[in-house]
């Protein structure tokens, strides 16, 4: 295993990260939107590239998912499926496309016991906006462009909707 | 990157059609507390409707609604909604399938304009096999948006009249009877009902499962299932289909992807002539669609005979679903009562 994959599948220090991180962006918000969400993608991008790409294999499509898929990056699918596994994946677990990698999805779900965000395996995830591809998602999650959706579903939406019982 | 990065967009009043697939004859089935029928159509690898007309004949009359893939296994055939077309202009109620495989969010509405023009209700939304399992491992897949986005897209095309970019459709909203897949035999089993939960809530009105082969876990499944209270919010049509041979059994173990053949039904053919194959494995279909249409929850099935489609007939007539219902227009589609 390596240890990418090792530190993927004990997550809690990049909870730690993510807590702290979301929450410096947040306050950054009026920041990014004065300097103009290009330019601060610009200089942000190349920072966030470095360990994304190291600890996530990131694919840079500019709206992370990561904390809504349990620390492991959706695009690294073949399928670039952000809502759950298709139904392709082989009994012993690995992917339908790459027979000696581990499905994404099953990995997603097994670390997502392993942090407090496991209710976002019940989260409608948007489809890809493909034009903020290459763009730093940490400036389009603190301004809201990585989640935007159309018509009734703006307000992202949850399985529990429909379950009788959580 | 885009000069223009998007802005969040204002909500604005979403329009509810009321729209539901009223004119789906499945629709009028499952609503009317029937057990519906499902049956698989394959299209040609040609330019030949002759290989349609040949399955309208053959299969027409045996199921409520006829499926029709999209380029099944990744392998180049006619386009579903051609054939769909056929088989809506030869009297039948087709399911067009759309995969997120082979269109952008741009060709999958164009089709979906298409098959409302044509009067077609059902579509059966899903990801699609990759590429690499068919006839052009070459080329590039698309994969814009997922299946999840995909149902809902339909949905809010029908009921808020909405493109996917949040635009108004002109002049009116299509109707859809908007259908889902599951997989309830490959990992992580103990997400699929969670997964379908979502589908649920992305706009599924029906599910069409993956040919059932090992019935336990398909009951584990559906016991999660109604645990849930799913089964009171969508159609579940369980898939089964007959095996004609030992070669097609061992291909569909070893060669399909998330297909789950268990070892006692290879080695029940194993060792029997060719003819004994054949038998068994209608038998064997039979025997398992009885057992699964007896679990709680599972409101019809969804038939694919894979190239076997002359044992489609034998298998509806055998579990006594022969003749099906006629579904005048208007009748038992009641959307005040309707789930999903």
């Amino acid at each position: 295993m390596s240890l990418r994959s090792y530190l993927q599948d004990h997550p809690t220090p990049y909870v730690w990260l993510w807590e702290f991180t979301s929450r410096i962006l947040k306050g950054m918000k009026p920041l990014f939107e004065r300097v103009g969400v290009e330019r601060s993608s610009r200089i942000f991008e190349p920072v966030e590239a470095i360990g994304k790409h190291m600890a996530f294999d990131c694919r840079d499509c500019g709206q992370c998912a990561l904390h809504y898929t349990g620390m492991t990056c959706p695009m690294t699918c073949p399928k670039n499926l952000r809502n759950g596994p298709c139904g392709g994946v082989r009994m012993n677990g690995k992917c339908e496309v790459r027979p000696e990698m581990d499905c994404v999805w099953v990995k997603a779900y097994e670390r997502a016991q392993h942090t407090p965000y496991l209710h976002e395996m019940l989260r409608l995830n948007p489809p890809v906006d493909w034009r903020l591809e290459g763009m730093a998602s940490w400036v389009t999650y603190a301004t809201g462009q990585d989640q935007v959706t159309t018509g009734a579903d703006l307000i992202p939406r949850y399985a529990d909707e429909v379950l009788k019982q959580p | 990157m885009s000069a223009n990065p998007p802005t969040p967009k204002s909500e604005e009043t979403p329009i509810i059609t009321g729209l539901s697939g009223t004119n789906s004859n499945l629709a009028k089935v499952l609503r009317a507390g029937g057990f519906g029928v499902a049956v698989e159509v394959s299209p040609p690898i040609g330019p030949n409707p002759e290989a349609v007309q040949k399955q309208i004949t053959m299969l027409g009359g045996y199921a409520d609604a006829y499926n029709v893939t999209d380029n099944q296994s990744a392998n180049v055939h006619m386009s579903s909604l051609s054939v769909s077309i056929m088989l809506k202009q030869a009297g039948l109620d087709p399911v067009v399938q759309f995969t997120c495989r082979d269109r952008n969010r741009l060709g999958l509405q164009a089709d979906l304009l298409g098959a409302a023009g044509f009067g077609i209700v059902n579509v059966l939304a899903l990801s699609g096999d990759h590429p690499i399992w068919g006839d052009h491992p070459q080329s590039k897949s698309v994969y814009d948006i997922d299946s999840m986005n995909l149902i809902r897209m339909v949905r809010m095309m029908r009921d808020n009249q909405v493109f996917e970019n949040g635009k108004t459709i002109p002049k009116r909203a299509p109707d859809f009877f908007i259908g889902a897949v599951e997989n309830p035999f490959a990992p992580p089993h103990e997400y699929r009902p969670i997964r379908l939960a979502k589908k649920v809530v992305a706009g599924a009105q029906f599910i069409q499962t993956q040919l059932i082969f090992n019935v336990a876990r398909f009951r584990e499944f559906m016991k999660r299932v109604v645990d849930l209270g799913l089964h009171e919010k969508v159609y579940i049509l369980a898939g089964v289909g007959p095996i004609r041979s030992i070669k097609g059994a061992e291909y569909m173990a070893t060669q399909v992807a998330g297909m789950d053949v268990p070892d006692h039904i290879l080695s029940l053919l194993r060792g029997l002539s060719k003819e004994d194959q054949a038998k068994a494995g209608l038998d064997l279909c039979c025997g398992i669609a009885h057992e699964v249409s007896q679990i709680e929850g599972v409101s019809g099935l969804h038939i694919m005979a894979i190239a076997w489609p002359e044992a489609v007939p034998q298998v509806v007539r055998n579990l006594g679903l022969y003749p099906r219902p006629s579904m005048a227009p208007g009748v038992a589609g009641d959307e005040s009562s309707s789930t999903g």
